[in-house]
């Protein structure tokens, strides 16, 4: 989804949500086939969209979900959390974040809605993690399909 | 056996904080004498010197190994707990991560809690702390505990009721800045740096005035002469003036506005000198593709007049930084032999894996060697120019965008995070808390947006090739440069160090042990399993004529992130299987100080 999709369906969509994200209508059926496999993946090695979520990941989510999305003593394990989470409640908690601040704990995830890299490099992100949380690509960085095994 | 010693410091305190009063005593006279007894500890360092130093002796190499807990106490928070205690006269002030609570415990009445601080803050600064809401500790002076919140509030409490004195907001969490740090008490004025590097932050150092928290001075890390505090002809880098606009002519366009250099480790001071010594961090962004130059002054050790702030030597370590070296480790201010020869020494041992030894007086490079076999991204540091000679195979700026550059070492995490070192007088050695990570490094172009991360890299991180210990706890020599003795640990070692006159160094580990060892070799004589991993700084003290030692656990900070799932799956199929276990299967969280102490 590119960012100006983004902006003219929030736009549409109106006062709701602060953003929302949603495969709406006739869009649906499609849209949920590729939620489910958002990746591409052969031989263990992904395509340029896969590629780039892990890039962003570690810009955006890392430092606090841990390396390769596994967790952290910080955050929560998103390889799990993609388990339960589908595509569109995980876009609107990037996008809008959410707060669980009790007086056991205090967990709080920003909203990513107004940082133009996480918005445009949200797909490829979910796709990233979708791939970790199928089990179809372990951790560490992942190789590109024509890149070289060594 | 009662501590006359101890009791005679006490009320000269006292009488000196009264002098405060009339304006004639200088609050960190009254620290200077109170840091000398041994029973307190006042200073977060220990001392000034932050040298991490008991001349206790009560426990020693012969009976350390009876230690055992003797009370114990639950913060009630989860999250990373780094820091220590101070012990101010009979009362322990314990802090906490966010929501960063201050606890005053009555040493007299088994730990009773006489006041409690818990500021409001909004939680929406939790997200911009890097790494965890961590908090290092407090500082103590005339009278007051002042607290360095998250969300940049520097508040000062009455050490008695815990009442707000004064507060002021040193930055805008916001934008990303963020309080982390341990404030120091400086002649009337409290010092504290700031937190940001991943957020774009331009970092500074503030001094406010202990009475009523107005700004004295502040002094960036990057920027025109008049915001870093230089003067181009007796500011002095490499013994040389720095000349103008040292800083800008580093970096490109507006580069700077954004470019990080924060400062959010320890504050060292020396009062002959009148001289504040700290490092600055990382330059932002993380991918060094944006950002050409040198990029001064980030990654520097600063000497700075304490009244004035201009800073009369810097020293920067790692140039163009291209791997998230931060240079904020501690400063160790030490008269040690550098070479044979006497010296009024600061030793630094920095993320990038070197340890450096200067003049503190005037800045002259005196040592710079590697204090981990594993550094591999610079072949030397060279002594005319103090520029690391770089290995361009392992520089991922040289590689360029979208390349991963493999098989760094160290890590992002440095060979020694915050973690504080110990240097004992008695052997004339550092005790150095180590990581013994390396990590492939893949930088990429990000966007700049205020409040949001601002790294523009991503990394993997492992054990150097063939080896399983994440960590090390070393003695070192500065006299020749060289390791004296490492004890390999599973996990890295991410506990402050402390060395006792009894011979005894203690730290703690991410699996949750205290240990204590022999400072002459490095055996292991005790070890207890607290209830979390421990990041934070152990601690001494005596009470009733009875040394005691103290160290907070909880799991947590850039450590727990790191590590907490493993480095790397057991099935990746790459040997030595036990380095990748995962630190979640030995710990969870929870914040527990430990008080150990020997029975009659």
């Amino acid at each position: 989804m590119t960012f100006a999709r983004v902006l003219c369906l929030a736009w549409i969509l109106g006062a709701a949500s602060p953003i929302a994200l949603a495969a709406e209508g006739d869009a649906q059926a499609q849209g949920n086939a590729d939620a489910e496999r958002p990746y591409k993946v052969v031989n263990g090695h992904v395509d340029r969209a896969t590629f780039r979520g892990y890039l962003y990941y570690g810009d955006l989510c890392l430092r606090c979900h841990g390396p390769d999305g596994a967790g952290s003593s910080y955050a929560p394990s998103l390889v799990n959390s993609l388990k339960k989470l589908d595509k569109r409640q995980f876009e609107e908690t990037v996008i809008n974040g959410r707060k669980n601040v009790t007086t056991a704990s205090e967990n709080v995830m920003p909203a990513f809605g107004t940082n133009i890299d996480a918005v445009q490099h949200l797909e490829e992100i979910y796709a990233y993690l979708k791939a970790r949380s199928d089990g179809v690509i372990g951790r560490g960085r992942p190789k590109r399909i024509g890149e070289t095994d060594e | 056996m009662r501590s006359p010693v101890r009791v005679a410091v006490f009320s000269a305190a006292l009488s000196l904080s009264a002098g405060l009063l009339a304006g004639t005593a200088l609050a960190n006279d009254q620290l200077i004498q109170m840091s000398k007894d041994p029973a307190q500890w006042v200073i977060p360092g220990g001392n000034y010197a932050s040298q991490r130093y008991s001349p206790l002796k009560q426990i020693n190499v012969d009976n350390v190994k009876n230690l055992h807990p003797v009370w114990t106490f639950s913060t009630g928070v989860l999250r990373g707990h780094e820091g220590g205690p101070l012990i101010v006269g009979d009362v322990m002030y314990v802090h906490t991560p966010f929501p960063n609570k201050v606890f005053a415990l009555d040493l007299n009445n088994e730990g009773r809690i006489l006041w409690v601080y818990e500021p409001k803050q909004d939680p929406n600064v939790i997200p911009v702390m890097c790494c965890d809401t961590v908090n290092r500790g407090v500082a103590y002076g005339d009278g007051k505990i002042i607290l360095h919140q998250a969300d940049t509030t520097v508040v000062a409490l009455d050490a008695k009721t815990g009442k707000v004195v004064w507060s002021v907001k040193d930055d805008d969490p916001s934008k990303g800045a963020t309080g982390t740090s341990a404030p120091l008490v400086v002649k009337n004025m409290v010092l504290v740096g700031v937190s940001g590097g991943e957020f774009g932050v331009r970092g500074h150092v503030t001094a406010y005035s202990l009475a009523d928290g107005k700004q004295v001075w502040r002094a960036y890390s990057m920027g025109p002469d008049s915001d870093i505090l230089f003067d181009p002809e007796k500011t002095t880098s490499m013994g040389k003036p720095v000349g103008k606009d040292s800083s800008l002519k580093t970096w490109q366009g507006d580069q700077w506005k954004i470019g990080g250099g924060d400062t959010w480790g320890w504050i060292s001071y020396d009062p002959e000198l009148n001289l504040v010594y700290y490092g600055s961090g990382n330059p932002s962004t993380w991918n060094p593709v944006q950002r050409p130059g040198d990029n001064k002054w980030s990654m520097t050790i600063f000497a700075r007049d304490a009244d004035t702030g201009v800073a009369k030597w810097v020293y920067q370590m790692t140039p163009w930084d291209q791997w998230d070296y931060d240079g904020v480790n501690e400063m160790i201010l030490a008269d040690v032999n550098v070479h044979g020869k006497p010296t009024k020494a600061l030793v630094h041992f920095d993320r990038n894996g070197f340890a450096y030894v200067l003049d503190r007086t005037n800045g002259a490079l005196l040592e710079a060697e590697k204090y981990d076999p594993a550094v591999n991204w610079a072949t030397h540091v060279d002594m005319k120019t103090g520029r690391p000679q770089v290995v361009a195979q392992y520089a991922p700026g040289q590689q360029g965008e979208e390349h991963n550059t493999k098989g760094i070492c160290p890590a992002a995490l440095g060979s020694k995070d915050e973690q504080p070192a110990s240097f004992s007088p008695d052997t004339g050695l550092f005790y150095v808390p180590t990581n013994h990570v390396c990590m492939d490094y893949e930088p990429f172009k990000v966007a700049y947006t205020a409040g949001q991360p601002y790294v523009g890299a991503t990394l993997s991180m492992f054990p150097p090739k063939g080896e399983k210990n994440l960590g090390n706890f070393i003695a070192y020599d500065v006299n020749e440069g060289k390791i004296v003795w490492s004890d390999p640990e599973m996990f890295s070692v991410w506990s402050g160090a402390l060395t006792t006159a009894g011979g005894v160094a203690f730290y703690g580990t991410l699996d949750g042990y205290l240990k204590a060892v022999d400072m002459k070799t490095g055996k292991e004589l005790y070890k207890f399993k607290t209830p979390s991993g421990i990041i934070g700084n152990v601690t001494p003290f005596m009470h009733n004529g009875k040394e005691y030692i103290a160290v907070l656990s909880g799991v947590g900070g850039w450590a727990g992130i790191g590590m907490a799932a493993g480095l790397t799956e057991d099935t990746a199929g790459l040997g030595a299987v036990g380095a990748y276990k995962a630190l979640n299967n030995y710990t969870q969280l929870g914040g527990v100080l430990t008080v150990f102490g020997l029975s009659d």
